[in-house]
């Protein structure tokens, strides 16, 4: 629940809802959109040499040497009432040196009856920069914000040995509060993708109270630290912190004024999202999740009204989706009768079967290696994937980038349909390498075009030149159980099309790991959610410097080719533009036809909510939807009263039969103790 | 008796070192200190400095066994097994690698865990003896065999089908009851009944079988025979001779486990929501949290040997001809 350090979608659940960092996505606008959320307006970005000079619009990126993000925030914003914050009449905090006693009679924070609270000022936003480099706090982004943020590394360094509170007075250079609102930050050479951290949880403001107060001997031991009772200025405050049970979130009676968002996508007026514009946010008091380990009883739960939300789990998938004729799916009859609303996205996240481009067989830029990567890229059919094991949820990737992600080509919907009248040619959209272009629609090539790649790779029939046998290739994974042996059995499958013999090696995560950062496996599957809705997020993933084995980065494949390197370059610190869509379009190019990575399927969620569930609209980069949802109790009081009557008369039967059953056995204990010996 | 107890308990001292240095020895064969680094960290962006400085932050820094770089006595406790180890020995957990202080973790979740646990014990030791005596009153008779198939029938089948079936039935269908959760206090009962109810049910088959052949063990000795010939009732026998004779089997098996109850169940607790200790360690398992799994298999073992020894003791309680000496 520390802001630094939670870097988790669970944790993000909560976190997004109490704590407020200077920007936010727009809940209703797609593209995904930056907007102020304490800011009070979108940075003012100023590029700087070398010499610290300001440079004019639009000069060259070799010549920048500094960005500084000068961002003002909104004066008058209140944190939650919480006991760090507390003071006395004299103005000194009430529990920043508690006593022994006091520490040993605390079992939790509540047992600290004063609150109080305090105005956000930007020293606030440059504290939390300063905690993100503090080793102690142990930030996962700390090692990537080395790279950008001025004077971060230097920071880290003097603050090594102190405890968390006392980097208060040290200065950090890339960080500077200049005035009670307005705070700078400076980062090395240009890098628009910043503002996506800025709207991360990593960049929320922490009142050094807190870490005063947390810090005090003894509390932790009684589980009293700031993983656990959190502090922000959100919408919500945490009352409730039992993971393994329940966790329950109430409005902060202290949130300033925020509200629901006037405009949005054409359609949305139409679809009643536009209702609750300009009220004030949150709408609902409180909320409580609930630790449901098993889907049997998450699922009768929901369907009783208990759960405002699910997913779907396979075994309940039937029961609650049907496919229709053209290919789409819809909600069951039985669905539909309880008022219950289907939602569904493709994720912005990919999964993909990477080849381990060191090794000697699939790996290397040769053609014989090339073609028979382009051959098992045909032959491991992913459609079939997503209908068999994911009951149709997801969409086969055609690319590097998902749906949502600029770059991405959207002359295609899920299904592979083009839309918009767009032409889906060669060029777009359709991965040409593995699938043909039938009117628009992306069509797998048929296995014959697979075999002649083998034939040409040197592998005709799947036969080894070396071994005179059936190549024999090997598939890394962490797919241990006996619920894992049927998706073992398709991959093996696949690679029989091509005469291959594909060998699993079935591993713990830890090995696997291992194999993978020395570089040890030859086939793996991977995947990628993203932090930010940029391609740079993604197409980092394939830049050489990145590579795995040789410097340790998030490259699984060691993909390198000074070509796709280059144009990543080019690209990352673009804004969006005509010439960036273009760079794009040579990378995905240059990745298709290399083929370091079988582009497997980006998944596509499937949630249900009950028809109480109101302004529904699935955003996902955002995750302080909350504040924007509201619930019709009135309706859901109703149907729960509804759908949940007990029922008697089985029992009172039960009891019956149970009676008559007693019976003869005391018939028969009577008749025993009246018996004379014989 | 005293002495006997203090001995007992300085024998089992070996015991939990020896448990202790097994369970150091099984986690640090199969994970390392980098892999539960890379498995706290998360799967983003892990360098090698972040491994170093987790490794450095929880301790992890420094030799398993034996640190040949210290001098004299800290070629010892300059190790992780040293300076992991010694705290339990004092009950003192200290903090899980995902900052948690485990004994409070222990404390809180244990309560939930023993509110399922233990009325399942009681009421199936009662249910599973009435029904055992049921059947040895009416032995050699068709209620006998019906029973005795009753319970093979009972016995067969999966307590999962059980706990969905009970779940289908008494919760969704006739709803009852809720299907799943917990609550503070006396809201939790109601909560309760249902995991009870089908703990219960789903012990009768080999319970019941297991009393009824003490019973039947027991009824067949002269004592019961004086007992009859003097003119007692057949239920007069069973209840006030039979059945205390055969308590020294029964509490073998009964007082052996109530330590224990405290660790919970995993199905029962995972299909009810119980916020019990059932899943604990093996949640740290797989996060390759070994304060946790280490803290879990220290305290399973010591009430373990507390359950031993309460078995021992009771032994005295229901014969007087015991004496531990």
């Amino acid at each position: 629940m520390d802001p630094a350090v939670a870097y988790s979608s669970n944790e993000y659940t909560f976190i997004s809802q109490i704590y407020e960092p200077p920007f936010q996505y727009h809940y209703l606008k797609r593209p995904y959109q930056v907007v102020p959320l304490t800011a009070t307006r979108m940075p003012d970005v100023i590029y700087l040499n070398q010499r610290g000079e300001k440079l004019e619009e639009g000069a060259n990126d070799s010549d920048i040497a500094f960005t500084d993000y000068m961002i003002e925030i909104q004066s008058g914003i209140p944190y939650q009432p919480h006991p760090a914050l507390a003071q006395n009449a004299q103005g000194d905090y009430e529990y920043h040196r508690l006593s022994t006693a006091q520490i040993d009679s605390a079992t939790s924070l509540y047992d600290f009856k004063s609150t109080g609270s305090r105005e956000l000022t930007a020293e606030d936003y440059v504290y939390q920069i300063k905690r993100l480099a503090h080793p102690k706090i142990q930030s996962p982004i700390a090692e990537i914000m080395k790279n950008y943020i001025v004077g971060f590394d230097d920071f880290s360094k003097q603050a090594k040995d102190k405890p968390k509170a006392a980097i208060r007075g040290l200065p950090i250079e890339g960080a500077t509060a200049l005035s009670r609102y307005q705070y700078r930050i400076r980062i090395k050479g240009k890098y628009p993708q910043f503002i996506y951290w800025l709207a991360m949880p990593f960049f929320s403001p922490m009142p050094w109270e807190a870490d005063v107060f947390y810090g005090q001997p003894g509390l932790a031991d009684k589980n009293i630290t700031l993983d656990w009772f959190p502090l922000g200025t959100g919408p919500y405050l945490l009352a409730e912190n039992n993971p393994n049970r329940r966790m329950i979130l109430l409005k902060n009676p202290l949130f300033h004024l925020e509200t629901y968002p006037s405009e949005g996508e054409p359609e949305d007026k139409q679809k009643g999202l536009l209702v609750d514009a300009g009220k004030p946010l949150p709408f609902i008091d409180k909320v409580v999740f609930i630790l449901e380990k098993e889907t049997i009883p998450y699922w009768t739960k929901f369907l009783q009204g208990y759960y405002d939300a699910s997913g779907i789990a396979s075994d309940s998938f039937d029961q609650a989706i049907q496919f229709t004729g053209s290919g789409g799916v819809a909600l069951t009859p039985t669905m539909l009768e309880k008022g219950i609303q289907l939602q569904t996205s493709v994720a912005v996240s990919s999964f993909y079967m990477g080849f381990n481009m060191l090794d000697a067989t699939v790996g290397g830029a040769t053609e014989q290696a090339r073609k028979l990567r382009q051959a098992i890229a045909i032959a491991v059919d992913y459609e079939e994937y997503i209908s068999i094991f994911t009951n149709g949820r997801g969409v086969a990737a055609q690319g590097v980038l998902p749906p949502g992600i600029y770059g991405f080509d959207d002359c295609m919907d899920a299904g592979g349909r083009a839309t918009h009248g767009a032409v889906a040619d060669d060029k777009t959209g359709i991965n040409p390498y593995v699938y043909d272009n039938r009117d628009g629609r992306a069509q797998r090539k048929k296995i014959d075009a697979a075999q002649q790649l083998m034939t040409e790779a040197g592998y005709a029939g799947g036969i080894d030149p070396k071994t005179k046998e059936a190549l024999i290739l090997y598939f890394d994974t962490t797919a241990t159980s006996v619920d894992d042996r049927p998706r073992m059995n398709w991959y093996r499958k696949q690679f029989e099309k091509l005469g291959i013999k594909l060998v699993i090696r079935s591993t713990d995560y830890n090995r696997f790991q291992e194999k993978m950062r020395t570089g040890n496996a030859q086939i793996f599957v991977w995947g990628w959610n993203a932090d930010y809705p940029d391609p740079e997020n993604f197409f980092f993933l394939l830049y050489g410097p990145n590579s795995k084995v040789q410097y340790g980065g998030e490259n699984a494949a060691n993909y390198h080719n000074p070509e796709f390197d280059r144009l990543f370059e080019q690209m990352r610190n673009m804004d969006n533009s005509e010439q960036r869509y273009r760079i794009i379009q040579q990378m995905q190019e240059v990745v298709r036809r290399d083929a370091p990575w079988v582009f497997g399927y980006h998944p596509k969620n499937f949630s249900l909510f009950h028809g109480w569930y109101k302004n529904l609209k699935p955003n996902l980069m955002a995750n302080n939807q909350l504040k924007y949802t509201r619930i019709d109790t009135a309706a859901r009081a109703e149907k729960r009263q509804q759908w949940n009557e007990p029922v008697f008369w089985p029992l009172a039967l039960g009891g019956v039969v149970f009676v008559l059953m007693l019976l003869p056995a005391i018939n028969a204990y009577r008749r025993r103790v009246r018996e004379t010996v014989q | 008796m005293t002495q006997y107890i203090i001995r007992r308990l300085l024998y089992s001292l070996p015991l939990l070192m020896g448990v202790n240095i097994l369970t150091f020895v099984l986690f640090f064969v199969v994970n390392s200190p980098d892999d539960m680094a890379r498995m706290q960290l998360g799967q983003k962006h892990v360098t090698v400095q972040a491994v170093a400085n987790w490794k450095q932050q929880h301790g992890y820094d420094v030799p398993l066994l034996w640190n040949d770089s210290a001098q004299g006595g800290k070629k010892i406790t300059d190790t992780i097994f040293y300076q992991k180890s010694v705290g339990l020995f004092l009950f003192r957990f200290g903090v899980s690698d995902s900052g948690r202080n485990i004994g409070a973790d222990i404390k809180e979740r244990a309560w939930p865990s023993l509110a399922v646990a233990l009325p399942t014990l009681m009421v199936g030791l009662l249910v599973n003896i009435c029904f055992a005596l049921m059947m040895v009153l009416f032995r050699n008779s068709y209620l006998e065999h019906a029973g005795i198939v009753l319970c093979v029938i009972l016995m067969s089948i999966s307590s999962l089908f059980y706990i969905i079936g009970g779940q289908f039935f008494i919760g969704k269908v006739l709803r009852l009851v809720p299907i799943s959760g917990y609550d503070d206090g006396m809201a939790a009962i109601k909560f309760l009944i249902l995991p009870v109810m089908i703990g219960v049910f789903s012990g009768i088959g080999s319970g019941a079988r297991w009393y009824r052949t003490l019973f039947l063990e027991e009824v067949e000795k002269d004592y019961v025979r004086t007992a009859r010939a003097k003119g007692l009732s057949e239920t007069q026998t069973l209840f006030q001779h039979v059945l205390p004779n055969a308590m020294i089997p029964i509490l073998t098996g009964v007082v052996v486990v109530l330590p224990l109850l405290f660790m919970g169940s995993l199905i029962m607790e995972s299909f009810f929501s119980i916020p019990g200790l059932g899943s604990y360690t093996i949640d740290a398992i797989n996060s390759q949290d070994f304060a946790i799994v280490r803290a879990m298999v220290f305290l399973g073992s010591v009430l373990y040997v507390i359950g031993l020894l309460l078995t021992d003791i009771s032994y005295t309680l229901v014969d007087p001809r015991v004496r531990l000496s």
